[in-house]
């Protein structure tokens, strides 16, 4: 029938292009990697593109509130030393986490075991505030680690033992933690010359993270991100630990015949994720912020959740989510500044964002097809001659 | 206690419930059809936020509460297009639409920080509504409240007793089993997405209209997740549900007036754990107890069905 170039084949053509029954949806027997890696470049771009009409609803000048969102913070050094501020923690959690959602294990408190672990190396800080020694800040990160794991130890444990969902158990713990900080810096902690402020006292300069870049608030915590990353891609890729994640997430029945240890799985998966998003609970109280104040995050350990999707929960791929969901936060403050764009923008962009990376997802785990059957049956299909 | 404080306070109790009800007993019916929605939190606070605008700016409450119920309801159909037409992960969705409906409220509230609102009007029975203890209690509240209770009874019949209830049942318990005896289970699921957010919506609304009646980012302060651990502990039971919900307004107002009271040497911000903490508690004790096993979680919870073509 393709062969009659007629008017109801014409017909034929525009008819089953928006008929639904002449498209065929099937699962793909492979995913296609280019595809599972091009797809968040997708995301990003829809999401670009979302905000050009958000930020044209809302009456600002699109192109000048895109360009300080999206370009301006990233033309001066201390811009892209901010970057790096910001990602690091992002990174250090979403590493974490993926290893979790790789094995179905979906710790989503990171943010109140990143308060944790900020928490543990906060009082370890004050507590030797006056003395200079070069053991300080290891401690802190030690303390931090456990602080971290410990507090992910009880949705591993309650998992584990009842059966408990670690979704709701950590997220819960959370406002926990949150709560046990603003306890902690609105009475013990308290600085006690500080003229009753809800803060702590300034650590002291042992306790502090060393600047990488004279000026900017550049620390050490970025570069054990990005060696945290590698790290985590190590194992994951080259042990026996990193395969067994791997197996029980896609196939959980045969990780069971193979023997596999769930429970085990579990607890790694959370104690791991839990102690990166504590180090990076400590890595702010010890760079950016100086001391314990009652909201340390700017929601890092939710964020952290997008970051890991968008990475495509690779440790290397994290990376690079990392540095674009560091930039909503920058462009987000750097448009409150320079056009006056509501902060809260940042997180529209951040949903929007992991919107149109599932929604992309489609693309990548089917196929889209012309139905040969529709065609078939199409009332206008003219007899073969 | 005098007899008025003890009304006053379990009026606090049913004040503070009903949000919690609203959503969670939306969330049941979404999962019964076999799908999670973590997004509770999410369609919530764009409910409050909705509802409130809506009030301020058009001077009607009843505007408000079906604005707060559409927003939630928008929201679900977001979330509806992803795991139900895309087939996406329904936890990283949910966990999206939380995201996403936090900040967009934000974005949306930014001028209603502060502003006062006409709180809904109450139903008042001249003579009965005076009467000491049951007076106010039964009568006298604004109609989300009666709407509530009423939404459990009407969810308890449907489910148990009509077809499209058993369909929706069905669905949940074996999709495929469902789809092949020629029931349409994307459909099905749909139309509880929507319930659910509709329900979550409304419960934002009570929220900013009724129980505090302010409009504040985040205000929602993690209702929504506690009330998708109230379906579990309901074990997706509607009546249980009621229960549920009022337990934990109950722990939520002692915990107010246990800071209020001062006699306790305990800090404002540990009392203020306690719901939080109650959750997790009921969590374990529901999981743990001698009923575990014969939880009726629906099977199909959570998996993603397409139907082959």
């Amino acid at each position: 029938m393709s062969h009659n170039p007629g008017a109801a084949g014409n017909r034929l053509v525009v008819y089953s292009v928006f008929n639904p029954a002449s498209w065929k949806i099937e699962p793909r027997r492979e995913i296609p990697q280019g595809l599972l890696y091009a797809t968040p470049l997708l995301a990003v771009v829809l999401t670009v593109v979302a905000g050009f009409f958000i930020f044209l609803s809302m009456g600002y000048n699109p192109f000048l509130a895109l360009y300080h969102f999206f370009v301006s913070p990233l033309l001066t050094l201390y811009g892209l030393s901010e970057l790096l501020v910001k990602a690091g923690p992002l990174i250090m959690i979403g590493v974490g986490l993926a290893v979790g959602f790789r094995a179905n294990v979906w710790n989503i408190g990171a943010e109140g075991q990143l308060t944790l672990g900020a928490i543990t190396g906060g009082v370890i800080a004050l507590a030797f505030w006056n003395e200079e020694t070069w053991w300080t800040l290891p401690l802190m990160c030690l303390c931090a680690v456990g602080g971290g794991a410990a507090y992910a130890a009880i949705p591993a444990f309650l998992r584990t033992r009842f059966n408990v969902n670690e979704i709701l158990t950590s997220l819960m713990l959370t406002y926990v933690a949150t709560l046990f900080l603003s306890t902690l810096v609105y009475g013990p902690l308290k600085d006690p010359m500080g003229f009753n402020f809800p803060q702590s006292r300034m650590f002291g300069d042992a306790a502090l993270l060393p600047i990488l870049l004279e000026g900017t608030r550049l620390h050490l915590g970025g570069v054990v991100a990005l060696m945290i990353a590698v790290a985590v891609w190590v194992l994951m890729t080259f042990t026996i630990v990193g395969f067994q994640v791997r197996v029980l997430g896609q196939a959980p029945a045969a990780a069971r015949y193979a023997g596999f240890s769930g429970r085990r799985i579990v607890w790694f998966c959370l104690l791991l994720s839990g102690g990166l998003a504590g180090l990076a609970g400590t890595f702010e109280v010890a760079g950016p912020i100086g001391q314990l104040v009652p909201v340390i995050s700017p929601g890092y350990g939710f964020t952290a959740i997008i970051v890991a999707f968008l990475g495509r929960l690779h440790p290397l791929g994290i990376i690079l989510s990392g540095l674009v969901m560091a930039l909503s936060y920058i462009g987000g403050e750097n448009a409150q500044v320079q056009v006056g764009l509501p902060q809260a923008v940042t997180g529209v962009f951040q949903g929007l964002l992991l919107f149109f990376l599932l929604a992309s997802d489609f693309l990548v785990r089917y196929r889209v097809r012309r139905n040969p059957a529709a065609l078939r049956h199409a009332p206008q299909a003219q007899p073969a001659e | 206690m005098p007899i008025d404080a003890v009304a006053l306070v379990l009026l606090t109790v049913i004040g503070s419930a009903t949000p919690l009800l609203f959503a969670a007993l939306g969330e049941l019916v979404v999962e019964k059809s076999g799908v999670l929605n973590l997004g509770v939190e999410g369609m919530m606070i764009l409910g409050a936020v909705a509802a409130f605008g809506v009030a301020v700016t058009t001077g009607s409450g009843t505007l408000g509460v079906l604005a707060g119920a559409a927003a939630g309801m928008a929201m679900a159909f977001i979330f509806g297009v992803l795991t139900l037409t895309l087939a996406a992960n329904q936890v990283a969705t949910g966990l999206a639409l939380t995201i996403f409906g936090l900040g967009l409220s934000a974005l949306l509230g930014v001028g209603f920080i502060g502003i006062p609102v006409e709180p809904l009007p109450k139903l008042m029975l001249p003579g009965v509504s005076d009467l000491p203890l049951i007076g106010p209690l039964l009568f006298g509240h604004d109609a989300l409240i009666y709407l509530s209770i009423f939404a459990v009874a009407a969810v308890a019949w449907f489910l148990k007793k009509s077809r499209a209830g058993m369909i929706l049942r069905a669905v949940g318990e074996s999709d495929i089993s469902a789809h092949s005896i020629g029931y349409d289970v994307i459909a099905v699921r749909y139309r509880a997405v929507l319930f659910g957010g509709a329900m979550a919506g409304l419960g934002g609304a009570f929220l900013s209209l009724v129980y505090t009646p302010l409009w504040n980012e985040g205000m929602t302060a993690g209702r929504g997740w506690i009330a998708l651990a109230l379906v579990v502990f309901a074990s997706w039971r509607p009546w249980r549900l009621l229960a549920g919900a009022y337990l934990f307004g109950g722990v939520t107002i002692l915990q107010l007036y246990m800071q209020g009271a001062g006699g306790f040497d305990i800090p404002a911000q540990v009392m203020s754990m306690l719901p939080y903490l109650a959750t997790i508690l009921v969590l374990t004790i529901i999981a743990a107890g001698p009923w575990k096993g014969r939880l009726d979680a629906p099977a199909c919870l959570g998996k993603p069905f397409r139907p082959s073509t």
